[in-house]
């Protein structure tokens, strides 16, 4: 199986467009949605609606006050200050049971609250899997980790061989939780101090976890100057820069059409670049032909 | 005066947004970068930095000639961060969350809690402002230690570039401020991730307006939406070329558009009538 995830470190570059418009040139894919936060890719596509599960991921404690003696151990062993003055903050709680561990007269109980959705759709290129995490939840890594699973067992079950991931901005929790065990990262920048910083970062990630990374630099037009620097960043890193999507304001529309970009403007110059730049990618990634290591939650 | 600019989408305009205003304003007030995935203010605001302090989170080391590979830290870890390897066991530093449940479980004190570094601070000067802006490690997955030693900075005026999504680390970033100002682009994208964000917003009681960017005039969507959820739009930034061609080389929103300074003051003005 062949797994690829775009990514950006910054967000806005443009990932789940270059996503959607890859996809809609294949049929045979499983997408995977892992920017929980703000999953937008089922906004880009017709799709229907396989399952929906509720994902329960978060621990949270609560204080029986009946039993409760008012100690304060728990207080003092909560390392995410999440409990003041016998009330538990379920924002703030991670979930770890320090106080209920603590607790000397067994008050504290730990359970599991639904913090999310989780969605499989049927589109046009294969099913999607997707996540909704709640707003202010946390153990964002986690569902990512879920998502990727669903999306590994769903290209089992429906004889798919290539996972294709639209991933979180950042490089934090969401983000290696996206990359681990992929064959390729795609890296969607555009041409701005700002892109090419947190592009950097992530070209720094992918090296960390050794995981091969290539780069296309979107809109690259608004800043030729910036982009050809970019590109020059890439070589020095050894990184090959597979395209340059120009800027172009069919996406807008398209965006704003709720269509993926190709179905709507097949000529348009970006379309153009992204279907090239998707037959690169995907020759490319079978180089390692399917060698990234198979996902494990714990 | 605490003023969050956030969102939930990534890309809508936060950090041109945060440095916009903090230029705008003129005045001594401090700037505190918690996007620390992807800090980019210093980009903008070009601070001289003076100093930095690593943010250390507490970590378990096992002592081996106590640990009898029991198993029970193992059980009791939420984050599956122990794993017991034959007549070992192993603490996984990615998925340990610090939070010391293995350290008061252990039947033979076999764990002590240390620090490990997740992260840096970096503090300097930009003007009259005080500049802090935070890094997490490369393959480090835990930014909100970083953000919660950010955070304790204090100044009568703070503005906080906040980082996107709306989990841990943007309700750790927006928490406690007086305002939050969220950042929105007029597609689908933004409004789906701006419906986000306002809730987090109300889950943490801080009152919200929304900045338009790029806008094209009309944004008749996002203003309904704003409206059916009792949230004031207030402010819109046209939609210009310039605006990206100037921001590609680091340049600033005012350096492209002067005429903002003026209305960013009124809008801090505003929200000082609706804070909490």
């Amino acid at each position: 199986m062949i797994r690829i995830a775009v990514l950006s470190g910054k967000g806005g570059t443009g990932k789940t467009t270059a996503v959607a418009s890859m996809a809609w040139y294949s049929d045979d894919l499983v997408l995977a949605d892992c920017d929980v936060d703000a999953a937008n890719l089922a906004l880009t596509m017709k799709s229907r609606l396989r399952t929906k599960d509720d994902y329960l991921g978060a621990y949270t404690a609560a204080i029986d006050l009946e039993l409760c003696t008012e100690c304060g151990r728990c207080e003092d062993n909560c390392h995410f200050g999440a409990i003041t003055d016998l009330r538990v903050n379920a924002i703030h709680c991670e979930g770890c049971g320090a106080c209920r561990v603590v607790c000397p007269a067994g008050a504290i109980t730990m359970s599991l609250r639904k913090s999310g959705e989780i969605f499989v759709l049927d589109t046009a290129h294969g099913p999607m899997v997707y996540a909704d995490l709640f707003p202010g939840e946390s153990n964002s890594g986690k569902l990512v980790t879920i998502v990727r699973r669903l999306a590994d067992d769903l290209a089992e079950s429906d004889g798919i061989d290539t996972v294709l991931i639209d991933g979180p901005p950042g490089t934090g929790c969401p983000v290696i939780a996206s990359v681990t065990g992929v064959d390729l990262i795609l890296a969607i920048t555009e041409p701005s101090r700002s892109g090419e910083h947190d592009l950097l970062r992530l070209i720094e990630l992918a090296h960390h976890f050794s995981i091969p990374i290539c780069v296309a630099v979107n809109k690259w037009d608004l800043h030729p100057g910036m982009t050809r620097e970019i590109e020059e960043s890439c070589r020095r890193q050894g990184v090959m820069t597979v395209g340059r999507i120009p800027y172009d304001p069919s996406v807008m529309e398209s965006i704003k059409a709720m269509r993926p970009l190709p179905s709507m403007f097949p000529k348009s110059p970006a379309a153009l670049e992204f279907h090239r730049i998707w037959k690169e990618v995907r020759s490319r990634s079978k180089e390692r032909g399917g060698s990234g290591i198979a996902l494990k939650l714990d | 005066m605490i003023v969050a600019v956030a969102s939930g989408k990534g890309g809508t305009g936060k950090t041109s947004v945060a440095c916009a205003m903090a230029l705008a304003l003129d005045r001594p007030l401090t700037f505190l970068d918690c996007d620390v995935e992807g800090a980019n203010a210093h980009l903008f605001l070009h601070p001289d930095l003076k100093s930095e302090e690593e943010v250390l989170i507490p970590y378990p080391t096992i002592d081996r000639s106590k640990c009898d590979a029991c198993g029970i830290c193992v059980s009791n870890c939420h984050f599956g961060a122990m794993v017991r390897l034959g007549k070992k066991v192993k603490v996984m530093q990615n998925l340990c969350h610090g939070c010391g449940v293995c350290r008061l479980v252990c039947p033979q004190n076999a764990v002590v809690m240390s620090g490990r570094p997740v992260g840096t601070v970096h503090m300097g000067t930009a003007g009259l402002m005080r500049f802090f802006c935070g890094e997490l490690r490369t393959g480090e997955a835990l930014s909100v230690p970083i953000i919660k030693r950010i955070k304790k900075e204090r100044d009568d005026t703070v503005i906080i570039d906040c980082p996107p999504g709306t989990s841990c680390p943007a309700v750790e970033s927006v928490e406690g401020s007086d305002f939050a100002l969220l950042v929105t682009e007029p597609t689908p994208f933004g409004m789906h991730d701006l419906r986000g964000m306002i809730e987090v917003c109300r889950r943490l009681e801080v009152p919200c307006g929304v900045v338009i960017n790029r806008s094209f005039g009309e944004d008749r969507e996002v203003e309904s939406l704003c409206k059916a959820k009792g949230v004031p739009v207030l402010l819109k930034v046209p939609f210009d070329r310039k605006v990206a061609e100037v921001y590609a080389k680091g340049g600033t929103l005012l350096e492209a558009m002067p005429e903002l300074a003026e209305r960013l003051n009124e809008v801090f003005f505003e929200i000082m009538g609706l804070k909490r």
